[in-house]
């Protein structure tokens, strides 16, 4: 029983940053932009948020410092692509490239030192309810950021007025942009909101996952954020369900490593990366259906006249 | 100019000036609607008709020049102030959202912030009301252009404004459906609303509009009462001279001519998740003769033209036959060398690749073709050789341009419509298929490109033309048939053909019930 | 507040398309100047260190040379994929997958030796490279699914791959349990060009021929030009026949032939066997490559001699002043984003709004006089 509590419990953890990175992108992608940074942006949060815990000494420091440095670095790519037009998809990869490089730089002092960890939430009474205690109330505090994200993401694309006008951009930006919709600034904003959630993710990497900091550690995660963006159809709903299934796969493999399953640990630890090219080809196998979900402006640049 | 004149005036717009690089758009402008009125506003493709209106509506921002609604200076910066000053605007290119409902799409441009529900419940009864029936909870990617069009117009009412702006709004509906906007306009005329009534259409000018302004190349050429002119004044304010009528001679001995083009029980399914699929579409087409298609846009022209091209190949080879020999299964290259030839109704990003030079786009159709001509050995292009074919094209189309071989994006829409044309024309091709050959063209331009097309099938060729102007269909086909939801009706010789007749099919009519609604009515 | 704004030139300034990677160029290092000032390091010293003392010397130029040649080769081909607008970032991996299937030669036949085994490594590592490009083109012709992502992906496979390979069924067994292949034999080694004076090999010379052929390719014949129609406008490219899904196979092939044959230059050229790691991360620096030379293959020959520098560079501050290598990479992200935003320069003014003067023409007025 406990050995299923523990898997679960490392489970959520595998899947927290994938959850959260993937719904700020998918924020970003609903209103049209595609920005392919989120590996960049989630590595930057990842140095920073390690690097304020290790030097202030408060992991909450960190947190913040992993939002703020993911939602500025952001910035640069929304200058880029929505104040000057460039190519989305290349600007994306000049930012996840950037990002590496700048983390690795940042970070060349963090190499090898212990750094701040987010504590696990600890209710009395409630923690130690058997089973579902931990569950439910003994993770750390970014699971509990995670899912109420996602709620609030739900709610906020389908049931406000805003999230209807930012879907609205996704759709057409041009006939938004004729009914007076501040397109740019709406997605001046998904951007940075995008950012700051990929800060985040990256922070729990390098202060929940594995409290230290060690040079590309998100390993391939911003991108499949990426792809569980179209995994889910630009759904919230399946982008929590995707995580869950991708942090399993991650927990999974590294699970059968450390039972000496005679399989080469090469080809384990390839297999989320398998398991995203699968997973993309079942889901976009249907022409008609990816048109029908993506939106319809993604990745086009917008320039009003004016 | 006195001031009480000017209180008399709903909006009064002086000098009013826009500049994009070195056009000017529009050129010290004078306009004024009073209270009450259709106001018309009459021009070319091109005279800067759209650039004034939109403008109004703040989406554009003049160089210079001044506004007055009611009188009072005002400057409108973005719709949503035209809207709180009482301007509505129903767009030529639906501003509208093919992902969400008609309740959302309407929702979007009210800043009121009251639930959906209420606001699909007062569309749904404003468009009853008006007997512009919308059901508010379809996607408007599954609506027709028609119902496109209502929710602009039921979503610009909700706002209750003072001016109404329409741009060009007929040019996606049938005459039938035309008459009911009208009835539309009369009753908000009545009710002490104004309407800005942009169009090119004089025979609707005159039917419903009080005054009209006249625009050519940016400029006000003059104002007029259109119930006064006739169809040819008109005409000559807005072209500036007259334009030569296209002559066709009636067609000789068709029936016992070759079928060039033969299409046979052609079925598509829909390819994407808005378009409209074929449904056992028949049609000859024999040398020497015009057929028409009309319909209303969005009924599956484009997925025709696609399947009669090879841009999309069929499963069936016989489903299209070019020249007596099955062409179903071949490319739209395969087709190109058994002779037929190509116009689709995008210019730019279709028939022409914008940022490329006018020669490298006349590579574009004719790298096969005229493969041994424009490609040498190794696959290298013989640039001399497309260079001065391109010159030969220019030439014989009269195509104007600035500069001896520009990118295709520098050229207006009828100069480099004249050189797609010219591009084809210059194989000599036997089977010719031209998808809106003048939409967006002015009228010059578009006289010289319909008298090719007839003079092309006089000299033994098959033409087939798709267009949704029937004005230009009366007066270049030898018959029409028409297309609807996917479905094309028989053509009907042109001797028999009327407007009221192709009208009916255009809506939906049966080819049979055609002539028993007539004779009912 | 200030905002930017965009206003479209009727035709793309030849001047900027001419001068914009000139002016990334000088942003990069008046950017580069702060960075190196926040680090508490003279910039002008740095500058010296950084651009200037990694090529003083001649056998400096062919360590030049030996960096530059698998960024240029790998970004010529990156380039045709680009201007066709497919987005191949799995470069890195078709490199690697070029180097394992090019050594399947060397480390199995050892034995095998002439001057037959060189060529065939280099033909088996194109082989290997397109082979392993052509699995994103078939799943995106085929499929519809996202050749970005599925590209990347392979990256991480291949590398896991190769880190298999090299510490499992070819590992040498002499190797004291090093995670290395054999030494390959004399005859699977690329010759250096001159070794009197550096150790440049032929790699240098074959990304040379094939910038020139792309060149010729993409200007000057027909299958160039149904690159530049189905990358700019997909839709006149189908109306002149041009097949978009052969496309696809056509520039990852030929893109990923190309990253192969870097792969396998690099291993039989500077490295003599296989190791876990092959590549400091050419198949992206080939990305920057491929833009910062505007997509023309011309152009990718300077821009990999640059990014190539920035590398050594980055070695050279390290040793010399303690920083670490990684600024070579921050170098290239801040060099590409700079490229990226002069092109904007190209099709369109920038005018700034909300300044006390209302217009301020980013374009000098020589342009208007024209």
């Amino acid at each position: 029983m406990d050995i299923t509590v523990n898997i679960l419990l490392t489970i959520a953890t595998a899947a927290t940053p994938l959850l959260i990175a993937a719904i700020g992108e998918l924020v970003v992608e609903r209103s049209g932009v595609l920005n392919l940074g989120v590996e960049g942006m989630m590595i930057m949060g990842a140095v920073g948020g390690f690097g304020a815990g290790y030097l202030t000494g408060s992991p909450w420091i960190g947190l913040l410092a992993a939002i703020a440095l993911g939602a500025v670095f952001s910035l640069l790519f929304a200058v880029m692509t929505l104040s000057l037009a460039t190519n989305q998809v290349a600007t994306g990869l000049s930012l996840t490239l950037l990002g590496l490089g700048l983390s690795g730089m940042m970070g060349t002092s963090f190499v090898g030192q212990p750094g701040a960890r987010l504590p696990n939430l600890d209710i009395p009474g409630l923690t130690a309810i058997p089973v579902i205690g931990r569950l439910l109330f003994g993770q750390d505090p970014i699971f509990y950021i995670s899912i109420a994200l996602t709620v609030a993401v739900m709610w906020f694309l389908f049931k406000t007025r805003t999230g209807l006008t930012l879907r609205s951009i996704g759709d057409s930006h041009t006939s938004a942009h004729a009914l007076g919709i501040k397109v740019i600034r709406y997605r001046y904003l998904a951007v940075i909101f995008g950012g700051a959630c990929a800060g985040l993710a990256g922070g729990h990497l390098s202060l929940v996952y594995t409290p230290q900091w060690v040079e590309n550690m998100t390993a391939g995660r911003g991108w499949i954020a990426l792809a569980l963006v179209v995994f889910a159809s630009w759904r919230p709903w399946r982008v929590l369900a995707g995580a869950y299934i991708f942090g399993a796969v991650w927990i999974g493999q590294l699970h059968a490593q450390a039972f000496g399953i005679p399989v080469p640990s090469q080809l384990l630890s390839s297999l989320p990366y398998l398991a995203t090219i699968v997973v993309l080809v079942l889901i976009s196998r249907n022409k008609r259906l990816t048109m029908m979900n993506t939106p319809a402006s993604l990745g086009q640049p917008f320039v009003p006249d004016r | 100019m006195s001031a009480n004149q000017d209180d008399a005036n709903l909006l009064e717009v002086r000098g009013l000036t826009k500049t994009f690089g070195t056009l000017t758009a529009c050129d010290h402008v004078d306009l004024s609607v009073a209270n009450g009125e259709i106001h018309a506003l009459l021009g070319e493709n091109g005279a800067g008709k759209s650039t004034l209106v939109k403008m109004l509506f703040g989406t554009l921002e003049p160089n210079s020049g001044e506004i007055f609604w009611n009188g009072r200076a005002v400057t409108i910066t973005n719709p949503g102030f035209a809207k709180k000053l009482g301007i509505g605007m129903v767009f030529q290119h639906f501003s509208l959202f093919e992902a969400l409902t008609a309740a959302e799409n309407i929702a979007l441009s009210l800043d009121d912030g009251s639930p959906i529900s209420t606001i699909a419940a007062k569309a749904r009864a404003l468009s009853y009301s008006y007997g512009l029936p919308l059901d508010p909870q379809s996607l408007v990617g599954d609506l027709s252009v028609g119902e496109r069009q209502r929710i602009e117009i039921i979503r610009c009412l909700l706002q209750t404004p003072q001016l109404i702006i329409l741009d060009e709004p007929t040019s996606v509906l049938t005459p039938q459906e035309a008459d009911k906007l009208f009835e539309t306009l009369e009753r908000l005329r009545s009710e002490g609303k104004s309407i800005l009534y942009i169009s090119h259409r004089l025979e609707e000018v005159k039917r419903i509009c009080d005054r009209a302004t006249v625009l050519r190349h940016g400029k006000v050429v003059g104002h007029c009462n259109p119930r006064k002119e006739t169809a040819a004044s008109l005409a000559r304010m807005m072209v500036g001279n007259d334009v030569e009528a296209v002559v066709r001679a009636p067609a000789q001995g068709i029936e016992t001519a070759q079928p060039l083009l033969e299409i046979r029980a052609l079925s598509r399914k829909p390819a994407t998740p808005f378009s409209i699929p074929l449904r056992n579409i028949n049609l000859t087409v024999r040398a020497g003769e015009v057929i028409g298609i009309a319909g209303v846009a969005g009924n599956g022209q484009g997925e025709f033209f696609e399947s009669v091209s090879g841009e999309v190949p069929q499963q069936d080879a016989a489903s299209v036959r070019i020249r007596g020999k099955d062409a179903g299964g071949l490319s739209i290259t395969g087709r190109r060398l058994m002779g037929a030839a190509f116009v689709p109704e995008e210019r730019l990003g279709h028939g022409a690749a914008p940022r490329m030079k006018l020669s490298e786009n006349l590579l574009l159709s004719r790298h096969a073709t005229d493969g041994k001509v424009f490609v040498g050995a190794g696959g290298m292009v013989k640039s001399d050789a497309i260079y001065a074919a391109a010159q030969r094209i220019i030439k014989a189309m009269d195509v104007r341009k600035s500069a001896p071989d520009p990118e295709a994006a520098a050229l207006s829409g009828g100069n480099l419509q004249k050189f797609i044309v010219g591009r084809e024309l210059d194989r000599r091709p036997s089977v010719m298929v031209v998808n809106q050959p003048t939409w967006g063209v002015d009228a010059g331009a578009a006289a010289h490109i319909r008298q090719t097309l007839i003079e092309l099938a006089r000299s033994g060729s098959a033409v087939l033309v798709i267009s949704q102007d029937l004005d230009e269909l009366f007066e270049i086909s030898d018959a029409i048939a028409v297309m609807h939801n996917g479905e094309l009706s028989k053509p009907l010789p042109i001797v028999e053909a009327t407007f009221e007749k192709i009208g009916l099919l255009m809506g939906g009519a049966e080819p049979g019930h055609a002539e028993h609604a007539l004779e009912t009515s | 507040m200030m905002r930017l704004e965009l206003v479209k030139r009727p035709q793309r300034s030849m001047l900027f398309s001419a001068l914009s990677p000139f002016i990334a160029f000088v942003l990069t290092i008046i950017a580069g100047a702060i960075l190196f000032a926040l680090l508490g390091v003279n910039p002008v010293k740095a500058f010296q260190i950084y651009f200037l003392e990694p090529v003083s010397q001649v056998w400096q130029l062919h360590e030049l040379a030996i960096k530059a040649a698998p960024l240029i080769l790998i970004g010529v081909g990156l380039s045709v994929c680009y201007r066709a607008n497919i987005w191949n970032i799995g470069a890195e991996g078709q490199f690697i997958l070029g180097g394992i299937v090019g050594s399947s030669i060397p480390v199995l036949f050892p034995q095998f030796e002439g001057p037959l085994v060189l060529p065939l490594m280099l033909l088996f590592g194109m082989v290997g490279g397109a082979a392993y490009a052509a699995i994103p083109a078939l799943l995106k012709a085929r499929f519809n699914t996202n050749e970005i992502l599925t590209s990347l992906m392979l990256v991480y496979v291949a590398q896991l791959f190769l880190d298999w390979l090299v510490r499992g069924p070819w590992r040498d067994p002499k190797g004291f349990n090093f995670p290395q292949t054999i030494q390959f034999n004399d005859s699977a080694i690329l010759p250096e060009l001159m070794p009197a004076s550096g150790r440049a090999n032929w790699g240098f010379v074959f990304a040379l021929v094939a910038a020139v052929l792309v060149w010729i390719l993409m200007s000057r014949m027909l299958k160039g030009f149904e690159v530049r129609v189905l990358g700019s406008s997909p839709r006149a490219g189908r109306f002149a026949g041009f097949g978009i899904n052969r496309m696809v196979f056509f520039a990852f092939m030929l893109s990923g032939a190309l990253a192969g044959l870097a792969g396998i230059s690099e291993v039989s050229g500077a490295i003599g066997q296989l190791q876990p790691v092959i590549s400091p991360g050419y198949g992206f620096a080939a990305i920057i490559v491929a833009f910062l030379g505007r997509l023309n293959p011309l152009g990718i020959v300077a821009a990999g001699l640059v990014l190539a520098l920035t590398y050594l560079g980055g070695e050279a501050v390290q040793s010399a002043l303690g920083i670490s290598d990684k600024v070579a990479r921050v170098f290239q992200g801040m060099l590409l984003f700079f490229v990226l935003g002069c092109d904007t320069l190209i099709h369109y003014r920038i005018r700034l709004i909300g300044l006390a003067t209302p217009t301020l023409e980013a374009a000098p007025k020589l342009e208007e006089a024209r």
